[in-house]
């Protein structure tokens, strides 16, 4: 069994940083994780399901102000939304998605509308990828306790 | 760091940010600092909490963008009416904004992502505002206080006596007599001027003179300088005494007023607000939410206020009384409201506005990784063992539930057991947020609010309801982006196919129409009328 916990601790720390490496998540994240406690063992998963869920809803947000059908677009509205999810983006360390929102929201100041659509594009793809890799990573962490051992605490750099 | 015998601890918070994952990020964060936290997601409502008890909360933490209210906005009426720091806060910060936040008061201004060492020492900003207001009174160069002041400081601070907020013990008040005596203390290299210590024997004198003149307005510096017959005192001196003397005074008529309206209502909104009218100078503001509880105050400040300062006889001092501007807006600005809140609410149209918050509770326990195997409700923790790490382990901890897509109403609808869980997670905080003991009758009503607060809304959920229809012709003909994410699961019905509308190669076209700014006109206008 040690071998197994031993292996799992590995490849569960060797994930997260390269979860840092390829930009993914930056030192929020880590400051979120300091965050949860005994208290609140759940803390991180609660507040990363709160963002994603911000996620799809701002999202939606900006495809239907981005809608030509339903009348004039507006960027202001569009930018109002990528505001805020570049607020809630920032809370979580979730670097890529944050930094979409920096250049989406010169797309909407510019008023350019395939630009925006590509970022929105863009947005949701990435939202979506590190929702992935964050499950893959919470995985790694209950087959860690499953198997009787303890998480580590990750150094990143 | 130095032993100072100050503590922060228990110093109540109200944050307000329309972004739940921040208000939650925040919410620990503060509680990590030992502080009270209450939070809240609407600026109308935040106003709402703090106008009904005016006393509750020691400093504000406000973003900037919030959709009913804009942050400036709020902190206007916050700085306005009930005088306390408000700490506005960012992901964006430009100096435009940062500008605008000094310039309608805001006492620090925070960038996302805020940091705990930041949050640590927010505490400074309520001890300032409160030093502050005690060196308005005392006028510029700290010429008196020494051993007037800081007795009627020290009283006002002791006032709580067991029950202090903020955290205050009996050594604590030893550290901010010495702080404001420190700052009076006369230092020969710094001030050109000699400080005038003003005793409460040269107090006395000093009423005396004024009181010997008569009518307020004939008495002039000059001739207290003469009848005080001090040698030493200058008519400067005087002057800026006479100054302090009739701001405490214009406080003391206030209370008296207030006295009349407030009769026997025992609630604390209108009692703490008499207490600190009537102990005068030393607490202007909001400093009686600092040091004491609101009725252990009312009594010893009535125990002290007769002694040296009887002087009521003199006229109303308002209008010659050169009080700093922001004070005299809050004095006048609140007198009306305070009676009764009743009456407060009258001024305010916004109030008619019924509560629109759904008492949803927060969805703690819809993670994005669900953890019960339920096969019906494909959870996200089976479906992300991702085929590397299966191949890897052979022994997955979650056997997958066969690629089966999870809905996005998963998500947004409360399981079975949330709503207790949740509730009752919220109920302790909310509880010692409102100090449940002080209240008799209002209890109920503040725990409901705070607990409506906490249960925001999330408003556009019901929207991707209603795009189905309109999107599922256009789904047909979009191509489906989500391939490139590897997984097999959608986790939502409506977005992709509008998203994928918008590739370029569909019948969009190039047009460009000019941008309405309706929203932003909401925004920024507020959609109340303040």
């Amino acid at each position: 069994m040690d071998a197994l916990i031993s292996q799992l601790q590995r490849q569960f720390r060797d994930y997260t940083i390269s979860l840092y490496q390829q930009g993914f998540l930056d030192d929020q994240f880590t400051e979120l994780k300091k965050l949860q406690d005994d208290g609140s063992p759940d803390f991180v998963a609660e507040v990363l399901t709160l963002f994603f869920e911000d996620c799809v809803k701002l999202i939606s947000n900006m495809a239907r102000a981005l809608d030509k059908t339903t009348g004039t677009v507006d960027f202001s509205q569009v930018g109002a939304s990528v505001h805020q999810l570049k607020g809630s983006s920032s809370s979580v360390g979730a670097k890529r998605v944050k930094a979409l929102c920096v250049s989406f929201k010169e797309y909407c100041e510019a008023k350019n509308y395939e630009g925006c659509v590509r970022c929105l594009q863009q947005v949701d793809i990435e939202y979506k990828a590190l929702k992935t890799k964050l499950q893959d990573m919470f995985n790694l962490e209950k087959q860690i306790i499953q198997a009787g051992g303890r998480v580590p605490q990750v150094d990143i750099n | 760091m130095e032993k100072s015998g100050f503590s922060p601890v228990g110093l109540r918070v109200l944050v307000v940010d329309d972004d739940p994952t921040w208000l939650k990020i925040l919410e620990k964060m503060l509680k990590k600092c030992s502080y009270e936290v209450t939070t809240c997601g609407l600026a109308r409502e935040a106003l709402r909490l703090l106008r009904e008890r005016k006393d509750g909360y020691d400093i504000v933490i406000s973003d900037v963008n919030m959709p009913d209210m804009d942050g400036f906005k709020l902190l206007e009426h916050v700085g306005l009416e009930l005088d306390l720091p408000v700490i506005m806060m960012s992901v964006d910060g430009e100096t435009s904004r940062v500008m605008k936040g000094v310039q309608h008061g805001a006492c620090d201004y925070l960038l996302k992502p805020i940091r705990m060492k930041e949050l640590k020492i927010i505490w400074q900003h309520v001890l300032r505002k409160k030093l502050q207001e005690v060196r308005d009174i005392e006028g510029c160069g700290y010429e008196g206080g020494g051993d007037w002041i800081t007795r009627y400081d020290e009283a006002h601070f002791l006032g709580g006596g067991e029950d202090v907020s903020f955290g205050k013990k009996r050594k604590d008040f030893d550290f901010e007599k010495k702080l404001l005596q420190d700052e009076s203390d006369p230092s020969p290299s710094s001030s050109k001027k000699a400080r005038v210590v003003w005793s409460v024997e040269l107090h006395q004198k000093f009423v005396n003179a004024v009181n010997q003149i008569g009518c307020d307005h004939k008495a002039g510096p000059k001739k207290i300088l003469d009848l005080m017959n001090v040698p030493w005192l200058t008519r400067e001196n005087v002057a800026s005494h006479l100054q302090k003397y009739r701001l405490y005074l214009s406080r003391l008529e206030k209370g008296k007023e207030l006295k009349c309206y407030s009769g026997g209502v025992k609630n604390m909104d209108s009692s703490p607000k008499d207490a600190e009218v009537n102990s005068g100078y030393q607490s202007p503001g909001k400093s009686s939410y600092v040091f004491s509880g609101g009725n252990s105050l009312i009594q010893k400040v009535t125990e002290i206020d007769p002694k040296p300062l009887a002087s009521a006889s003199l006229s109303d001092p308002n209008t010659d009384v050169i009080m700093p501007p922001k004070t005299k807006k809050t004095r006048i600005g609140f007198d009306p409201p305070i009676s009764s809140s009743s009456a407060f609410d009258s001024l305010l149209p916004w109030n008619d506005v019924p509560e629109t918050l759904e008492s949803k509770p927060v969805l703690y326990e819809n993670s994005f990784l669900q953890q019960p195997p339920l096969p019906s409700q494909s959870s996200y923790v089976a479906n992300s063992v991702p085929s590397l790490m299966e191949e890897e382990m052979k022994s997955p901890y979650e056997t997958p539930a066969g690629g089966s897509s999870v809905n996005v109403d998963e998500f947004l609808m409360p399981q079975d057991k949330n709503p207790s869980v949740t509730l009752q997670d919220l109920d302790p905080s909310a509880i010692s947020n409102l100090k449940l003991q002080e209240f008799s009758s209002n209890v109920t009503n503040n725990t409901e609010a705070i607990l409506r607060s906490l249960n925001w809304e999330i408003p556009e959920s019901h929207h991707s309801a209603s795009l189905d229809t309109d999107l599922d012709l256009i789904w047909l003909q979009g191509e489906r982006f989500l391939a490139n994410t590897g997984l097999q699961f959608q986790d939502y019905s409506s977005s992709p196919s509008l998203l994928s509308e918008l590739s370029p190669h569909l019948w969009y076209g190039n047009e460009r129409l000019p941008d309405p700014d309706e929203y932003s006109f909401m925004v920024d206008q507020g959609l109340f009328i303040s």
